[in-house]
């Protein structure tokens, strides 16, 4: 009577509604009451947000025109931004020397992929040179004065360009004054520290803003009389030492990460403090911290917004005044929309940048 | 180290070194601070400018949109001072208050099992944390704020609360006499509440059993200053806002400039707060959750008693700093027309009186001391939260 | 660190930016460089504004040009330095600039104890209240409880606060930094009032998203007459750039214009006429200029009624009568002393 089954019978398929879409659809979104109102919350946010405003940025769009009155449908007016374009990345920058800044950027963007690119070959010859060589021909692609090129005063340097400079020159010349000054925090002469502490705290304390009111009000009354500094000069000094002390604090965790053996190895095969330093502990320590740079970046590209405040153009400066024209009016939303899309993009871009950095770096050191 | 080589010259001493570095240091900075400090004498004497604080005691002779205390045209510029302070505390801690609840939503929502809650909160941390914080600023004043109606229009909420471009008006309180006793009744409330706290815990540490302090201390924090308030025949009225003229008068106002502020600093600093959160949580680990669950405790005391303290270790650090940041954005202010601290004493009174070293410096002091108190703060209860090694 | 900042700063300075001395008359300065700084505003329609090709414009940008072109021969050799209210005087002290053609009053202060000279007054003008006619206001003294736009870093600050005292009303100061918040704030509804001096109102009204709905009040609360500044102690200087503005209210009261000055120059036999083209009298001598800086002036910037009707009069968008700024022989206040 029995019937004994040598073969075990195929096992049932999981029951419908845990696989497929209807599966994901349980586990994901209406695991339980509580998951299910807040999808179902969600999913109203997403519809009232999503398609209202795609209709408005793209399908109800006008794109193509020279004035206000192209500006017909319902939805975002990118004529405006359009017929500003040149004015937004260059400022009041003769059109006739634009090749100048484009030429300088597509160069620094080149060298600096060459260095983060892995396979390229000779790093240390490319990162020489853009040390040490690129800002002396970017300062005479920018200002001019030299090899035939007409000079263009900062006063005419704005928009995405200004930006640009800005970040730039104040994370370059702002990363070797933070290592000095992350070097004199852990240094075991006392005022040394002492000072390093000070002038990091002070920095680190006051808000960019009234560094760069210092910087514009009272430099003029620090400097000896005869002595002019230009404004984006000015702001860029302000710029510097705010972003060094943020740097300097970025470097000490870099160099505390580094373990003991490291030190005592280097002084161990009799390295001097600066040879062990330059050749054993900052290499590691900086390869460690390049996530961390890269956000101060980041906050550093997104802070030269404030330069508005002490009357540079900047990006957001010069889109605002081009909204304040009497022929493109009513036209802010746009402006700021295109605004804020260029920021968004280069730093997201930027942070996963870095957060991919982090996850390979972090392998490396695992232990 | 000196018996290595008995040849060794002084100047190779790490001692000597090290002294005679720091002298030149000290030489150097010294050396700085004299050539600003004697640049800075004779260009003010050329140009005339006045020094001193005295400044402080003159009438200052402009109006403030919004005052914490009294102050008038006629007021001093010492009070325009305080007053810009006030404003900046007063954001500051809002802007602390609220971006901490934001963050640490979203920062959970963003671990959530919940595909599209996971989902939307990614992308709120995204989008925010991505865009400089003076655009968003710019985008809520200018923006989404013009869509408010003029006062003639106001949206109203039963006669009493009016919202509209000017600001959000509401009834202000005005206590009477015996409002003082509420007050000490709700003192009272919070000082039993906590008596009853240490009782309980100690109670539990010796037998074990537990006192649920919810009802109690409700009572006492609620009840109690209720009952005072009725036995005392409800001593507050409300000033109730009305349109006179062109605007509304009476009442309380919150400025537009205020909540455009406090929107986007909010929001802003959120999704810092949300990302620390999130590493915080992310940064206990699961065998924790896992033997506090084989202990039998309750998934709310896995969180409780496990989870939080574990993750407010790695949350800490970070929220510190960007508090300080709320606190320092927070003088972006004067772009829109909020009247912190920058805007009227670094910016008014500054062209008023064109003493820039003095306003200047004692604006940053002003920071520099508020960061260092809520630096101060912070380490003593990270400190607190420390774990206990043994 | 900080003995590193101290040589990036200096070389850096010193690189970028040849240090000038000021010691150098400004006048021999601005030949030698063949450049003249002028320091105007940011951006103030009528006033001194750069259109979207960096070209500016305005009847403080067109004193500039007559400066230049007296003492260069050239009303482009110009190097405009926009500066906002808190930089102008610094800028001015410093030598960044050499003369500052900003829409400054003219006030006591100013003229002594910042080390500055006003040279004369371009535009009288004088504080005055923008409202939107939906408010049916007809008078600034129906204005009690108002909230007011205002921009800082000026006196309309303080005029402001005194005429409300005066007259026993209260109302809400909003202030901002820039000109462009302070429109657009009063143009959302923020205010119910835009005060300001009455040129820059009518200036700021073209900014406004309907500015036929807008009215500046009759009142007037202030004297604020406009000038051009240069630095105490230099003189000559002082007088070249007082006389560049002087030369072009003259030219309007003789009739000479950008139009017929050549005419003029080759056939009046006006003795005030020929003085001005620099034909006989004392010509550029006084000043240490060439013969013909006022033709100069005239044939390059034109007179200042020219100017005035071109950058602000009826003829531009801001529709400002003269007013005040008429001659003073057709019921103005502009006058000259005689050039001979």
């Amino acid at each position: 009577m029995t019937v004994l089954l040598t073969t075990p019978s195929p096992s049932l398929p999981p029951p419908s509604n845990s696989v497929g879409i209807v599966g994901w659809l349980r586990k994901n979104l209406f695991s339980s009451l509580l998951n299910s109102i807040l999808t179902c919350v969600g999913l109203y946010i997403v519809y009232r947000i999503v398609p209202p405003a795609l209709n408005w940025a793209l399908f109800q769009a006008d794109w193509v025109g020279t004035s206000k009155e192209a500006c017909t449908s319902d939805g975002a007016c990118w004529v405006f931004v359009g017929v500003r374009i040149k004015q937004f990345l260059f400022g009041f920058y003769p059109s006739s020397e634009y090749w100048r800044v484009v030429t300088s950027f597509s160069l620094v963007g080149v060298l600096v992929a060459w260095l983060l690119i892995e396979s390229t070959p000779k790093k240390g010859i490319v990162a020489a040179f853009t040390i040490f060589c690129y800002p002396i021909i970017a300062y005479f692609l920018f200002y001019g004065g030299a090899f035939g090129l007409p000079v263009v005063e900062t006063y005419k340097w704005g928009g995405l360009m200004l930006t640009l400079i800005l970040a730039t020159i104040g994370m370059f010349c702002a990363l070797p004054i933070g290592i000095v000054l992350a070097l004199g925090r852990r240094s075991s002469m006392p005022i040394a520290k002492s000072f390093s502490v000070i002038f990091i705290e002070f920095w680190r304390g006051v808000p960019l803003i009234t560094v760069l009111f210092m910087s514009s009000v009272m430099l003029p009354i620090f400097m000896p009389e005869d002595l002019q500094i230009d404004k984006l000069l000015r702001a860029l000094i302000g710029i510097i030492f705010f972003q060094s002390a943020y740097m300097a604090e970025v470097v000490r965790g870099g160099l505390q990460a580094i373990p003991k053996g490291q030190y005592e190895a280097a002084e161990a095969l009799g390295l001097s403090y600066w040879k062990s330093m330059v050749f054993v502990i900052l290499p590691q320590a900086l390869k460690l911290v390049i996530p961390g740079i890269v956000n101060t970046f980041i906050a550093l590209f997104k802070d030269t917004t404030l330069v508005l405040i002490i009357g540079l153009f900047d990006l957001l400066a010069v889109v605002q005044a081009a909204f304040a024209d009497p022929k493109w009016l009513g036209f802010s939303v746009e402006g700021y929309v295109f605004v804020a899309s260029v920021y968004w993009v280069s730093c997201f871009s930027m942070s996963r940048y870095s957060q991919h950095l982090e996850k390979k770096l972090h392998t490396g050191h695992a232990r | 180290m000196s018996n290595v080589s008995k040849k060794q010259h002084w100047w190779n001493n790490a001692q000597h070194r090290s002294l005679f570095f720091q002298l030149i240091l000290v030489g150097l900075v010294v050396g700085f601070f004299w050539f600003i400090g004697s640049n800075t004498m004779a260009n003010l004497e050329k140009r005339g400018i006045s020094t001193g604080f005295g400044f402080l005691s003159m009438k200052s002779g402009f109006g403030i949109l919004q005052s914490l205390i009294p102050y008038s045209e006629s007021s001093t510029f010492g009070r325009t001072f305080v007053v810009g302070l006030l404003n900046t505390l007063l954001i500051s801690v809002l802007g602390i208050f609220f971006a901490t609840i934001i963050g640490f939503t979203m920062g959970v929502a963003r671990l959530s099992s919940n595909w599209l809650v996971s989902r939307l909160a990614a992308v709120y941390i995204e989008t925010f944390r991505n865009i400089p914080l003076l655009l968003q600023m710019f985008f809520w004043y200018f923006a989404v704020l013009r869509a408010l109606p003029g006062p003639r229009q106001s949206w109203s909420a039963g006669d009493v609360a009016f919202l509209n471009i000017r600001g959000l008006y509401l009834p202000r309180p005005i206590f009477g006499d015996g409002f003082l006793m509420v007050v000490i009744a709700f003192l009272a409330g919070v000082l039993l509440t906590e008596l009853l706290r240490r009782w309980a815990k100690r109670r539990q540490d010796q037998t074990g059993q537990q006192f649920t302090l919810l009802p109690v201390a409700s009572g006492l924090l609620v009840g109690l200053p209720l009952l005072v308030f009725f036995l005392l025949g409800s001593p507050l009225t409300w000033d109730i806002p009305a349109l006179k003229g062109f605007n509304f008068r009476g009442g309380m106002t919150i400025i537009p400039e205020l909540t455009a502020l406090l929107t986007a600093i909010s929001i802003y600093t959120g999704t810092f707060i949300a990302e620390a959160v999130r590493s915080g949580i992310l940064a206990v680990n699961p065998g924790q959750t896992e033997a506090a669950s084989a202990l039998g405790l309750h998934r709310s005391k896995v969180l409780k008693l496990v989870v939080i303290p574990q993750a407010l270790r790695v949350i800490i650090p970070q929220l510190t700093s960007q508090y300080l940041n709320l606190v320092k954005n927070s003088s972006l202010a004067t772009a829109i027309g909020y009247p912190d601290l920058v805007a009227v004493f670094a910016g008014t009174t500054l062209n008023q009186t064109g003493q820039a070293i003095e306003i200047i410096a004692m604006t940053m002091g002003v920071y520099l001391f508020i960061s260092l108190t809520i630096s101060g703060f912070m380490n003593w209860y990270n400190k607190k939260m420390m774990m206990v090694e043994r | 660190m900080k003995k590193l900042t101290l040589p990036i700063v200096a070389t850096a300075a010193a690189l970028v930016f040849a240090a000038a001395f000021t010691q150098a008359s400004t006048k021999e300065e601005v030949t030698k460089r063949g450049v003249f700084n002028c320091g105007v505003s940011t951006g103030l329609p009528g006033f001194s504004i750069a259109d979207e090709k960096g070209v500016w414009a305005g009847i403080d940008v067109d004193v500039c040009k007559a400066i230049a072109a007296a003492t260069l021969g050239d009303a482009s050799k110009i190097k405009y330095i926009p500066l906002n209210a808190k930089e102008r005087f610094t800028a001015l002290q410093s030598g960044e600039i050499d003369a500052l053609v900003r829409g400054t009053t003219w006030t006591l202060t100013r003229d002594t104890s910042l080390g500055l000279n006003f040279t004369g007054v371009n535009y009288y003008d004088g504080q005055g209240f923008l409202v939107s006619k939906k408010l049916g206001v007809k008078s600034a003294l129906e204005l009690d409880g108002a909230a007011v736009c205002i921009q800082s870093g000026t006196t309309t600050e303080l005029n402001l606060a005194d005429y409300f005292k005066e007259n026993n009303m209260s109302y809400k100061a909003v202030v901002f930094d820039t000109h462009d918040a302070t429109a657009k704030a009063f143009d959302n509804g923020r205010c119910d009032v835009l005060t300001s001096d009455q040129s820059q109102l009518y200036g700021l009204r073209t900014h406004l998203s309907k500015p036929e709905d807008a009215v500046v009040l009759p009142e007037v609360i202030s004297k604020e007459p406009l000038g051009p500044v240069v630095r105490q102690g230099d003189d000559a200087w002082f007088n070249i750039v007082k006389w560049s503005l002087n030369a072009m209210i003259q030219a309007e009261e003789l009739g000479i214009t950008q139009a017929n000055v050549d005419e003029m120059k080759a056939s009046s036999k006006s003795p005030a006429v020929r003085r001005l083209l620099g034909l006989e009298g004392i010509a550029g001598k006084g000043l240490g200029l060439n013969d013909d800086w006022a033709y100069q002036i005239i044939k390059q910037v034109g007179n200042y009624g020219e100017v005035f009707e071109r950058n602000v009069g009826t003829g531009s968008p801001l529709k400002i009568e003269r007013g005040l700024n008429a001659l003073w022989n057709k019921g103005g206040i502009m006058y000259t002393p005689p050039l001979r």
